[in-house]
């Protein structure tokens, strides 16, 4: 599906299609639900290259709009009551019934808050299949997926910055994760960071992690499996307060580290850095 | 001085690479990397063996360390790591519906 598409055009096509808007990411598509016009163009401009109207929602969110703007600085909570997960954070509430597939949001008509339910919620479906979100840029080159991750300052953004023009940029800040019956997939999403632009709505078959340090040379170097698991569990990103899930995270983890090649790359923060990408 | 007896946590996710254990806690998912030695406690920590016992007749014979200071680093690491509520401690020995069983290790 084209960016851009607007719910009427999407209607015209989709006899079916819902008064909602279908955010797909990372191949779940999520229906968000809002009786507010102004919001529900503000979400379809935010994930425009995401939405995508004739998928089948894996869940649907009712949104209701508070007039109370409250701050998000608080900590998440991300509990399970039976079939209900209950995602909760000063600037909103949410439920979702996972036998439904239905749930509701509360918030203020603030894009961020939207933004991070549904993170939450990926991160709870993709840790129920063995996949998980990472803190980490990612860049299709040559038809594979290289993930770049590194603490605040390593250079995520800047290497996506740098890529080659035969690179599609996936994400500069959090990269979605997928196991499939061959290996794992990374997708893209549109969250950005500081490159202040949304990925591409593309996947490929993840090729390698790249662990970035900024050096004064470009130099790849091997991280042994052990290493490679713990430095990867720094940068997944996962919420819930709950022992199941972290059970699967921490196996995905591991099976994806067994998986796949981690290196160590260290770069010069200049185009030559991605001779290394191939 | 009063004994201390220590149990794993329910509420975490442990897996053992090599001699190292690696913890993940499902309250704020934090992460811990635990070294050979405090992995040997770890896995010690059944909450029935008082952690005397535990460095007397493990960590000791395993790692050539004198006895007293073993207890003293045992201490300091079963203190911190039931400040994160990853580790239970209680002066009298503790009943596995508090704590994780063998099961999963």
């Amino acid at each position: 599906m084209s960016a851009g598409v607007s719910i009427q055009d999407a209607a015209a096509e989709c006899p079916l299609v819902s008064i909602g808007v279908t955010v797909e990411i990372g191949g779940v598509p999520i229906e968000l639900q809002t009786s507010d016009r102004v919001f529900r163009e503000i979400i379809e401009e935010r994930y425009a290259g995401f939405v995508n109207p004739c998928a089948v929602p894996a869940c649907r969110f009712e949104i209701e709009l508070t007039a109370k703007q409250v701050p998000s600085d608080e900590d998440v909570s991300v509990i399970r009551r039976g079939s209900t997960w209950c995602l909760q954070r000063g600037d909103f509430r949410a439920e979702w019934d996972l036998e439904r597939k239905q749930g509701w949001i509360r918030q203020c008509a603030n894009p961020y808050s939207i933004d991070s339910v549904l993170r939450i919620t990926h991160s709870l479906l993709l840790a129920m299949e063995g996949g998980f979100q990472m803190h980490a840029s990612s860049a299709i080159r040559n038809g594979r997926a290289f993930l770049f991750a590194g603490v605040s300052g390593a250079g995520k953004t800047t290497t996506v910055r740098l890529a080659p023009h035969d690179a599609v940029v996936l994400t500069d800040e959090i990269s979605y994760v997928r196991k499939t019956e061959n290996g794992y997939r990374a997708y893209g999403t549109p969250f950005a960071g500081e490159l202040a632009r949304p990925g591409a709505n593309a996947s490929a078959p993840v090729q390698r992690v790249c662990l970035l340090k900024q050096s004064q040379e470009n130099r790849v170097r091997p991280v042994k499996q052990a290493e490679a698991i713990r430095a990867l569990m720094r940068h997944v990103l996962f919420f819930a307060q709950d022992d199941e899930l972290v059970e699967r995270v921490l196996d995905a983890v591991m099976h994806f580290a067994s998986n796949v090649e981690v290196v160590e790359m260290e770069f010069t923060p200049d185009r030559r850095a991605w001779e290394m990408v191939r | 001085m009063k004994e201390c007896y220590v149990a794993r946590s329910r509420s975490v996710a442990a897996r053992q690479l090599g001699e190292e254990m690696v913890i993940m806690s499902a309250a704020d998912s934090t992460l811990f990397n635990l070294n050979p030695v405090a992995t040997l406690i770890w896995k010690a920590a059944d909450g029935q063996t008082p952690l005397t016992r535990i460095v007397e007749e493990q960590i000791c014979p395993e790692f050539e360390v004198e006895e007293g200071e073993a207890l003293r680093d045992a201490e300091q690491f079963v203190r911190e790591l039931a400040a994160h509520g990853i580790l239970l401690l209680a002066e009298f020995p503790i009943a596995e519906t508090n704590a994780e069983s063998d099961r999963k290790l």
